[in-house]
This record gives structure tokens, C-alpha cells and sequence, in this order.
């Protein structure tokens, strides 16, 4: 080989999956950024419409189920029980649905030009994390009114919380997105999966009314949920310290101990698992599209 | 080897397509539960066993008739696609112009569309910065640039795709069918602009069925027939060979 050569010979079309992704964070925050500013073209509020919807929100739940149906009497500060639960669940929501369709919605990117094709799921989630912040303002104005006693846990919680959803719906994106590029029927499996995720984590009940129901080794399995985990670590973050008394009883035995870190670990190998089916399939794309 | 260290190693590549009939789950089960009996799709060879180098500073065009897979070739260059068998490899950066405006969102306006569709062809952020006026100028669009690129007529859009690609300055630069559209003296500016960077040494990979064309911008021709290379020689060569297909 000549010696007036730079760069190697390299394969085209070969990357490195996710790494590659966060090599090119300008691009990444390029892509992030046109979602964001193609959201609200056109509207006059613009991003006030992040506040606005989840306010509204709060306030309906605050009425209508804290007052009207008063799971209140049961559940002290029940909006807010609610709410920092349901945040939770919006986020993995939207970064879910978004994420698996990302890679189909951007055919005509992927058949023309190469870049790492990650790149589109991973934003399709960041789009999400950067929705999920005026919801999460809300939710803090609505534990401020509640009489919120934050300590530090509260904090390891609610960012333990927010990483185990992140990464596992990151992990599922990647692997529902691949797939989605053969068979769209999985479009319609993950809307029907987040329409089950609201009910099977405690966002709308308490976690001890199931392991009443369905015994130790059931709530076990109920446990291992990863979302079960994030919503239980944000109610220990926001909903638990605007109660009164000692609120450590409120939440499921060894959360901070065992359950976080093994949510961890299960959105780790999630994301291990997305990241090895999409790096799998990636190269049949182009023509599969 | 020669002097010129390759830009391009093509080390015989075959592609077969699937033409996939399925696109659902429940056909894919009933195929199964059937025991598979039917082929669930075609096969269709698009790249037969392809061997060839393009050198540094080479102007290559692939020519042939629709269907015979030179498109296919131009997007394993790319990287879009990867083959079944054999190895491509590339030196340095290659990008270019597959499709005008490919990654252009009509909602953004032309100034977001540059930086995005730049970064897009990989590059920089500095880089980005330091052409954006002489992107904006080549297009000739000043006046418009702060304008969402779907008000913009179908000129205005070739014009701003084809001037991010031009200023994108890759290793390899790949050409597909975009100097077919545009008006007269536009396409006479891109070809002038193509001339400048094969001057300065810029490999060139053009697919066109512009015959005239592709003669003036290149001097190598491949002919491509039904995933095979018939021809590989001189560009005026190669011309007459399509021609008497």
C-alpha cells in the first residue's frame, strides 16, 4: 500500500452501534433538535404546550379522582401518587412508540445515505427525555403545594428511576424498531404493551394491594418489571416525602437495596438485547424498506 | 499496486435481493404452520461476483440499463448496503448526492436544512460554520435562506441539496442522477463546481443515464448488465457499448 495515505481501508456501512452514536453527538443533537422545533411549528404557545397538557392534567386527577372518586381517604395526596407515576409512564410511552417507528419513519434517510442507523431510536428517546422535563416541573409544583420534604434519597430515586426507564426503553426501541422494519405488525404490539404497562405497574394502585391478591412469588415476578421498580422509586422520590410521618412504609421492602439495582440491570441487558438484534439485522435495512 | 493508492476495493461482491411477499406476522405463522411449503419469497440476483478498485482521483461512471445494478454498486460504496458475500472497502469519508434532499425536512427552513443535511454527510459542526456562506451563496438563495424549504420551488431545493453536497468535501464523492434535473445554467455551474474538485484531485462516482454528460465529467466507464460488469475501460468506450445494447 502506497504510504501518502491518511485514512485506512475500511468497510462501508460497519459501525460500531451505539458507540458510533455518541461520536457524533452533533448530529444526534441536530436530529433531536428538528423534532423538537417540527412539534410545535406553527402554534403560538410552542413549547409552553409541554406545560400546559400535563398541568391540565394534574388538576383533572386532582378533582376528579382525589376529589370526586376520593381515593384521597386511601391514599394521601393521591394527584401526586398519580401523577409521579404517570409521568413515568408517558415518557416510556413516547419514547417506546417513537422509537419503534423510527426507523421506518426515516426509510428514505436510511436507503440513501449511511449513518449509524442507532442514531434514530436514540433520538427518537432524547426527544422524549427533553418532554418528560416540563412534565417532571409540574410535578414538583404540585409536591411544593403538597408540603414536599425531599432528603437524599429522594434524589438517588428519582435518578435511578428515570435511568432505568431510559435504558430500557432505549433497549426495547432498538429491538422493536429492527423488527418493525419486517413485520409492522409491532407497531400495534408495543401501543397494545404501553396500554398494559400503565396497569401492570402500581401507577393507578397501591403495590401492596396486589401482593395482597397474588402472594409473595407473583408480586416477585410483578417486581421484576422494570417500570414497577421506576414508579415505586418515584413515589419514594416525590409522592412519599409530602406525607406526614416516618414514609419509609410506603414503600415495597428492600427498594433502594435490591430493587434498583436490579432494575438496572434487567433495562441493562434490555438495552444489551436491542442493541445485538438491531446490530444483527441492521445491514438487510436498506433493502428490507 | 500504483502509485495512487485506491479509494475504492471491490472484492468480488454478490447481492441477492429477497422480494418478500409476507409482510405480516400472520401470513409468516399460516407459511409456518403449513410447513413451509411454498418459497415465501423470490430471490433476485441484483450483483453477480463483483471485482473492482477506483483509484484516488479517478471519475468513474457505472452505466447500464434500469435494473442492471449499478445503483445497488453505488449504495455498497455508500455503505447503505452491505453484500452477501465479498468485501468493499472505502478510504476515508464518502458521501454525496444519492437523492436530492435526501434528510431535507420541508417544515425546516433552509438554513436548519444545511446544517442538518451537512451533518447528516458527516460533516462538522466546524466545518458546517465555516461553509454555510459559501453553501447559501452557490445555491443562490440569500434572500429565501431563513425560508421553510416547502415554500421553496423544486429549483431552490436542488439548487441548496446540491450545494450542501458539493461543499461536504468527502474522500469519494457519489453522484446519482442529480444532474439530470435543474435548468440550464445551474447544471452548467454544477458541472464547472465537479470539474474544480476532479481537478483537485476528488474521486468521483457517477451513476447517470446521461450519456452526453457522464462523458464529460469522467473518464472510466463501467457497463453494468443484470449484475455483471460487461465493461470496464475508457468513458466514450463504455458509451458506445450502452448504446449498442
Amino acid at each position: 500500500m502506497s504510504t501518502t495515505t491518511e485514512a485506512p481501508l475500511v468497510r462501508p456501512g460497519v459501525g460500531r452501534g451505539l458507540a458510533d452514536v455518541f461520536r457524533d453527538r452533533y448530529l444526534l443533537r441536530l436530529l433531536v433538535g428538528k423534532e423538537l422545533k417540527i412539534r410545535y411549528r406553527g402554534s403560538a404557545l410552542g413549547l409552553l404546550w409541554s406545560y400546559v397538557k400535563p398541568g391540565v392534567q394534574f388538576v383533572v386527577f386532582y378533582i376528579a379522582m382525589g376529589k370526586f372518586l376520593q381515593l384521597e381517604k386511601a391514599t394521601e395526596n393521591y394527584a401526586v401518587y398519580l401523577f409521579s407515576g404517570i409521568v413515568l409512564v408517558n415518557f416510556f410511552g413516547e419514547a417506546l412508540s417513537n422509537g419503534a417507528r423510527s426507523i421506518v419513519y426515516n426509510a428514505g434517510l436510511i436507503k440513501k445515505i449511511y449513518l449509524p442507523r442507532e442514531m434514530f431510536p436514540v433520538a427518537s428517546v432524547w426527544v422524549s427525555g427533553v418532554h418528560f422535563i416540563p412534565q417532571v416541573a409540574v410535578l414538583l409544583v404540585g409536591c411544593f403545594v403538597a408540603g414536599w420534604r425531599p432528603d437524599w434519597i429522594s434524589l438517588l430515586a428519582a435518578v435511578g428511576g428515570f435511568l432505568i426507564i431510559a435504558m430500557f426503553a432505549l433497549g426495547l426501541a432498538l429491538l422493536f424498531s429492527a423488527i418493525n422494519v419486517f413485520f409492522r405488525d409491532v407497531e400495534n404490539i408495543v401501543d397494545l404493551l404501553l396500554m398494559v404497562a400503565t396497569w401492570a405497574s402500581p401507577v393507578m394502585y397501591k403495590w401492596d394491594m396486589v401482593q395482597k391478591v397474588v402472594g409473595d412469588f407473583w408480586f416477585t415476578v410483578y417486581q421484576i418489571n422494570p417500570l414497577t421498580v421506576a414508579v415505586e422509586l418515584f413515589h419514594r422520590a416525590f409522592w412519599a416525602p409530602t406525607t406526614p410521618g416516618d414514609f419509609s412504609v410506603y414503600s415495597p421492602p428492600n427498594l433502594l437495596t435490591l430493587w434498583l439495582p436490579f432494575g438496572l440491570v434487567i433495562s441493562a441487558a434490555v438495552l444489551l438485547l436491542g442493541q445485538l438484534t438491531f446490530r444483527r439485522v441492521e445491514h438487510r435495512f436498506a433493502q428490507e424498506l | 499496486m500504483t502509485s495512487t493508492p485506491v479509494a475504492v476495493e471491490i472484492r468480488s461482491i454478490s447481492k441477492q435481493f429477497i422480494l418478500r411477499h409476507s409482510r405480516s406476522i400472520k401470513e409468516a405463522v399460516v407459511w409456518l404452520a403449513q410447513g413451509r411449503r411454498k418459497d415465501l419469497s423470490n430471490r433476485f440476483h441484483a450483483l453477480k461476483d463483483i471485482t473492482l478498485d477506483i483509484a484516488q482521483g479517478e471519475t468513474v461512471a457505472l452505466l447500464g440499463l434500469n435494473g442492471s445494478g449499478k445503483s445497488t454498486l453505488l449504495k455498497h460504496i455508500s455503505g447503505v448496503m452491505t453484500p452477501d458475500e465479498g468485501t468493499v472497502r472505502t478510504r476515508g469519508r464518502v458521501a454525496g448526492l444519492i437523492e436530492v434532499g435526501a434528510g431535507f425536512h420541508p417544515d425546516l427552513s433552509g438554513r436548519d436544512n444545511v446544517f442538518l443535511n451537512g451533518a447528516i454527510l458527516g460533516m462538522t459542526e466546524q466545518q458546517l460554520k465555516e461553509r454555510f456562506e459559501s453553501i447559501v451563496e452557490f445555491a443562490e438563495i440569500e434572500q429565501f435562506i431563513d425560508t421553510e424549504v416547502k415554500f421553496y420551488s423544486s429549483g431552490m431545493y436542488l439548487r441548496l441539496a446540491f450545494s450542501v453536497a458539493v461543499h461536504s468535501d468527502p474522500e469519494v464523492f457519489l453522484v446519482d442522477e442529480i444532474l439530470a434535473v435543474g435548468d440550464e445554467p445551474f447544471q452548467r455551474k454544477c458541472l464547472e463546481k465537479i470539474g474544480e474538485l476532479v481537478d483537485a484531485g476528488q474521486t468521483l462516482v457517477v451513476v447517470s443515464h446521461d450519456l452526453e454528460l457522464v462523458q464529460r465529467v469522467c473518464r472510466r466507464g463501467i457497463v453494468l448488465e443484470h449484475g455483471n460488469v460487461v465493461f470496464d475501460g475508457d468513458v466514450s468506450e463504455a458509451v458506445s457499448v450502452v448504446r449498442s445494447r
